[in-house]
């Protein structure tokens, strides 16, 4: 019923822009052209924070727990990572604040570059990555189940030591991103603490930047990571005992911030404000958008419909849809709908669940998380 | 300020300074002369200087404009210092510095620099009038983000999607709503010693007010009353002239070729300057001032400084002893 509808909404969207229609997508025709886009969501109220958004990469974490009807959000200030859980009847709102630093030394706090959850089939985990290490968390934050401390130097160097980029894969890896380029692949049992470094990827040359699983829940797809560095450098990987680089895709001299890898194809946000898309296992470029006016900072894909969403200092959060044809092997990019975040540069956003019904958004210097709901 | 052991001990890596540290490097440089500024005279100075240089932060266009914003500060102090060839030649020394610890920086790592900075002024929403008058900021404090306008050099103007077939050749174009009016990108700016640097950030933002404000306070400048507001405007005067001249050899009298614009308007306001000072990034603790003023304040005021004059060290063993406690409080955290 939903996917009907879905079709019934997007059919009556793709009329509203200057483009061709793909003639696959539509089983029936329009007449009527609504002029503006700008209705498809619309802004629901926002949830206070207890401290501003820094400006950083995908500052926004969201987990989505169906059975107790909960979402889970992570916003990122300076050195602690602010969690608030929502229920979905907007009535309760809890809040918690992890500090980064080395368990059982008081002083030290470091600056904290990302916190992202790594859902995995038997358990979801909370990562957080900054200067000095990386933190593993139970996902409600309660309890750190881990503690990776990066090699940093006694004195301060000219080139900064900081893990960033974070992701779960398959079953039971998850992947941090390391500020010289490396990916540390941690070995997660399917409970308890006994985390393992299983390897170690030194495959980038510059720092990493953002890291994504295959998320279309497909088993048949060959590639399960894609990872970017600030050079705009993409690896694409087959996880395993030793994980196998399938593919590097050059880039441009451009930071690429964020990075998303849906049913075989990379979707990349760069800091020259375009998004590419590329086939994951060949590096053949399927589009090219001219997206934003400034860096993008957040990328994210609804699975189950095929939405993208993308965000950046240019205030604007626009959202599109991609569609695969598996036939002709290519991808079409479609625009949808743009929200204006008014004198923000933002730096997180993220849909709140499968379908895109709902996104979250975040900005420098905000105390809230900005939702949008579908009309 | 431009000495050689200051400069070195900025452009040390080091991690992000503490509003604390800050403050008490730049009131050390504010008072570096024999301006005095009370505690809450300083308070909002730093203040003013801080939500500054958080405005050219925030609306750096491309990170590496950082370096940009950085030489059009340079810039105009070196035409401040123009006529103290000793005083310039460090000037020059310090931008050659700066371009050879931070020109071959890849776009990722000014990003980074940008966004450790940021957190400096994370949470910082002190009105300032100026940039409230010119619609830069808004009532809550918060600065204005246009989207509309050139975009930054080397982007492209947002609303193209380009579908390619599996050859590379290009099979679709079409547009979408930008929601902005974008257009292209003006030229791109100089990022040697000398040039255009094109964007306007880190330039002098009283330049470009209307002259009725800048005579409304040269009327203020002149009095001598015990309001601390105008006292302190009159040693902003001073401080003006004694930086035109560094060397305690040359007599303040010589014309410095620069004024001091103060708004008397609010008293909250006090003095008001622009400047920008960095922990990562060498851009220093300068304030800088550009006022006018009238002849009889000038003669004025060159006369009580022709007194203090005799009795100045030389500035060397000014700034290097400066230098030695600045870089022992810094050695201390």
């Amino acid at each position: 019923m939903t996917s009907y509808v879905e079709v019934v909404a997007l059919s009556l969207w793709l009329q509203t822009t200057r483009r061709l229609t793909p003639d696959h997508l539509l089983p029936f025709q329009q007449t009527a052209l609504p002029r503006e886009d700008s209705s498809m969501y619309h802004k629901e109220k926002s949830i206070q924070v207890k401290n501003s958004a820094s400006a950083l990469y995908n500052n926004l974490g969201v987990l989505r727990i169906a059975p107790r009807h909960l979402t889970y959000f992570t916003v990122v200030h300076a050195n602690v990572v602010n969690m608030v859980s929502a229920s979905w009847d907007g009535l309760n709102y809890s809040h918690r604040q992890l500090q980064s630093k080395e368990p059982n030394v008081a002083t030290s706090t470091s600056l904290i570059m990302q916190a992202a959850f790594c859902p995995l089939p038997s358990r979801d985990l909370l990562v957080v990555t900054s200067q000095k290490g990386i933190q593993m968390y139970e996902s409600d934050g309660s309890i750190m189940v881990y503690w990776h401390a990066l090699d940093t130097p006694e004195t301060p160097t000219a080139q900064a030591v900081f893990a960033r980029g974070i992701s779960a894969v398959r079953d039971s890896y998850i992947c941090v991103g390391v500020s010289s380029g490396a990916i540390l692949v941690f070995d997660v049992p399917s409970k308890g603490s006994n985390i393992t470094l299983s390897e170690a990827l030194k495959e980038h040359k510059e720092s990493i930047t953002d890291m994504a699983p295959e998320c279309s829940g497909s088993q048949e797809c060959i590639a399960d990571l894609v990872s970017a560095d600030d050079g705009g450098n993409l690896c694409v990987w087959k996880s395993g005992e030793d994980f196998q680089l399938l593919n590097s895709i050059p880039g441009f001299d451009m930071s690429c911030p964020s990075v998303k890898l849906w049913k075989g194809t990379v979707v990349a946000g760069y800091g020259t404000g375009q998004i590419r898309l590329y086939e994951a296992v060949t590096g053949i470029l399927h589009a090219e958008i001219n997206a934003h006016a400034r860096w993008i900072y957040s990328l994210d894909i609804a699975p189950f419909s095929g939405l993208l969403l993308s965000a950046a200092e240019d205030s604007l959060v626009r959202v599109w849809h991609l569609t695969m044809t598996p036939e002709t092997n290519s991808v079409e990019v479609i625009h949808l709908h743009n929200e204006c975040v008014t004198d923000t540069q933002i730096c997180g956003a993220k849909f709140c669940d499968g379908d895109g019904y709902a996104f979250a958004v975040t900005g420098y210097d905000l105390s809230e998380i900005i939702r949008y709901t579908q009309s | 300020m431009f000495g050689k052991d200051f400069m070195d001990e900025l452009l040390k890596p080091q991690q992000l300074y503490s509003h604390r540290t800050m403050k008490t490097v730049l009131t050390r440089l504010a008072h570096a002369s024999i301006m005095r500024l009370n505690p809450a005279s300083m308070d909002r100075l730093y203040e003013l200087m801080v939500m500054a240089f958080k405005y050219q932060v925030l609306l750096c266009p491309r990170p590496k404009d950082l370096l940009l914003i950085t030489y059009n500060h340079i810039d105009t102090i070196r035409e401040f210092v123009k006529d103290t060839p000793v005083v310039g030649n460090k000037v020059d020394e310090t931008h050659r510095k700066i371009i050879e610890t931070y020109s071959s920086l890849p776009e990722g790592e000014f990003q980074l620099l940008r966004q450790t900075l940021l957190i400096f002024f994370q949470d910082m929403h002190i009105r300032v009038s100026l940039f409230l008058k010119n619609q830069l900021q808004n009532p809550n404090g918060r600065f204005a983000l246009s989207t509309s306008g050139p975009v930054p050099y080397g982007m492209d103007v947002p609303g193209l999607i380009r579908t390619f077939d599996r050859k590379g050749r290009e099979v679709r174009r079409s547009e979408f709503p930008t929601g902005g009016s974008y257009t292209s990108p003006i030229r791109k700016g100089c990022f040697e010693l000398h040039g255009d640097r094109v964007i306007r950030l880190g330039m002098n933002m009283y330049t470009v007010n209307h002259p009725e404000e800048t005579h409304t306070s040269k009327a203020h400048s002149v009095k001598t009353d015990d309001t601390p507001n105008l006292l302190a405007k009159e040693e902003l005067n001073l401080l003006a002239r004694l930086m035109g001249s560094m060397k305690a050899e040359d007599m303040p009298k010589t014309q410095t070729g620069f004024q001091i614009n103060l708004f008397p308007t609010d008293q909250e306001e006090g003095e008001e300057a622009e400047t920008s000072s960095g922990a990562e990034e060498p851009l220093f603790g300068v304030i800088n001032i550009q006022a006018m003023q009238d002849e009889q304040a000038a003669t004025q005021l060159a006369q009580i400084v022709g007194q203090f004059a005799e009795g100045e060290e030389q500035p060397e063993n000014l700034s290097s002893s400066k230098g030695d406690d600045l870089l022992a409080m810094m050695d201390d955290l």
